[in-house]
């Protein structure tokens, strides 16, 4: 379980987080939508400790990681997965070293088990005989599903998704899509995904909450989310121009 | 009287920006000191940046040397010449090369070459999340990145600086012996009399202490890169610059304690 309390959050005079509260279920996929340049990936970062808050509490599991050092922080981030937007994909390493980055970090495991658990993550994400290939030479949809194979490495029980589907074609998303529900399902995994695709917000999410003005203003199964009268929600869902969301 | 005031609080704000930038990088290295004690090494890393630093540096770093031993001997020559001390050149060269010009060009070499390279890239792997990655990871970027970077800096400077120190004396004596027909054995002997081992550790010692500035300045400047291709384009810039007068400045005060 992972419980945002009241957390604030500015970068100099812009208020990113204004006293945002969430809760995220476990062995589920919850989907955080909202406007770009809204702060959701900068909540995503608090959840993994990548951002401190000013104020508030983020807690996982049971402890607020806010009030951990480096090294505590270190020991809980074991839990987590992440898909950068990019993939973040290390340039300097073929796909089989950034893969296998996490087992050779903090696992004892030899060279030909490395290479094994290497070739199932890939084989899981649909990828076979990549791990010689630099990240250079794989597709947009390929890097994230290599970068997908790197954050289930590990096993870890809570995977991040940022944007997962930006910039791909409408195949490759229902094919990054279908990975996030398989991966989900098979590994049980909480999975918190951070998307602007609305077919995708539905199609991936049993929770989805929708984060507006620092806060998140509205919460629910998508049957809730669809049934819902909120203007925001209602403007941001069928893409109008017209409501309370201005354009700058 | 407005227009001196705020002559005052722009040039106020830059000194403060300036100390604060200084104590950043003193902080960075001290937690490189306190990452590069921490097993595991990262040998695999130092290994490849120790090729990418040193390795790969050596053509212009032979070019830069053998050039400046030729000019040095060519304008000793002239210089000498007018009361008849042409001998001179050899040991002119060798002390010139060993105590100054071999660490400081050596240095500047490099840090056009690898310190620049280190900033670019380290900015674009900061820009493209591949830092953030390595926290989540839970593995530290100041452990997988910057430590062997400075060690190959420490490291390969003074070897490079060996090596310039050396073409740099063969190209006075190309120019002083065999262009300017001054007497092989005087050449020599001038040398073995006045250079001492000190010059050359001297210099080697400086050497090091410049391989750390181009290394940890590259490292501090791509790491903190903030705003895209502009911004990495922005941080190599300012780690050459910032890099090549540090250099400079820690050269006359090293040189005033050494020496």
């Amino acid at each position: 379980m992972i419980q945002l309390k009241d957390i604030h959050k500015s970068f100099g005079a812009q208020k990113v987080l204004d006293g945002l509260d969430l809760n995220i279920e476990d062995g589920q996929t919850t989907v955080i939508i909202g406007r770009s340049g809204g702060g959701k990936s900068v909540l995503l970062k608090h959840i993994i400790g990548l951002i401190r808050p000013d104020s508030g509490q983020v807690v996982v599991d049971g402890e607020d990681i806010t009030k951990l050092n480096d090294k505590q922080l270190n020991e809980v981030r074991k839990k987590f997965g992440m898909l950068f937007q990019e993939g973040a994909l290390f340039d300097s390493m073929t796909v089989g070293e950034n893969v296998s980055f996490p087992l050779v970090e903090h696992t004892k495991m030899t060279d030909e088990e490395i290479r094994q658990v290497v070739a199932e993550r890939l084989k899981a994400v649909g990828l076979t005989g990549v791990e010689g290939k630099m990240p250079s030479e794989l597709s947009g949809g390929m890097r994230k599903r290599v970068a997908l194979a790197r954050a289930i490495a590990l096993h870890p029980q809570i995977v991040l998704f940022d944007e997962p589907t930006t910039g791909l074609d409408p195949v490759l998303t229902e094919a990054i899509n279908q990975l996030i529900i398989d991966t989900q399902r098979n590994l049980n995994l909480t999975c918190i995904v951070i998307s602007h695709d609305i077919e995708s917000i539905f199609r991936v999410g049993h929770k989805i909450a929708l984060l507006y003005g620092g806060k998140i203003i509205e919460y629910g199964t998508p049957e809730e989310i669809r049934a819902s009268k909120n203007p925001v929600l209602v403007q941001f869902l069928s893409g109008s121009t017209e409501g309370p969301i201005q354009i700058m | 009287m407005k227009g001196f005031l705020s002559l005052i609080d722009n040039l106020g704000r830059a000194v403060l920006r300036n100390v604060e930038e200084a104590g950043k990088i003193l902080l960075l290295f001290f937690a490189v000191l306190s990452w590069a004690v921490r097993p595991p090494l990262k040998f695999k890393n130092i290994m490849k940046q120790m090729e990418f630093v040193g390795v790969k540096s050596i053509f212009v770093v032979v070019l830069t040397g053998a050039f400046t031993g030729m000019v040095m001997a060519l304008q000793g020559y002239h210089g000498f010449r007018m009361f008849s001390a042409e001998s001179l050149i050899g040991s002119t060269v060798a002390l010139g090369m060993t105590r100054e010009l071999g660490p400081v060009l050596t240095s500047l070499m490099v840090t056009a070459r690898a310190g620049s390279a280190m900033a670019a890239e380290l900015g674009s792997m900061r820009v493209t999340e591949q830092i953030d990655a390595l926290y989540v990871m839970a593995a530290n970027p100041i452990q997988h990145l910057i430590v062997p970077r400075i060690i190959a800096g420490i490291a390969m400077v003074p070897i490079l600086t060996v090596v310039s120190d050396f073409v740099g004396i063969a190209g006075g004596y190309f120019v002083g012996v065999h262009v300017l027909q001054i007497n092989e054995g005087l050449f020599f002997k001038n040398i073995t009399k006045l250079v001492t081992l000190n010059d050359i550790y001297n210099g080697l010692v400086k050497a090091a202490c410049f391989g750390l500035i181009l290394s940890l300045v590259g490292c501090y400047k791509g790491f903190n890169t903030r705003g895209g291709a502009e911004g990495v384009g922005r941080a190599t810039t300012e780690a050459v610059v910032l890099a090549s007068i540090s250099i400079l400045v820690a050269d006359y005060f090293l040189t005033a304690i050494m020496f």
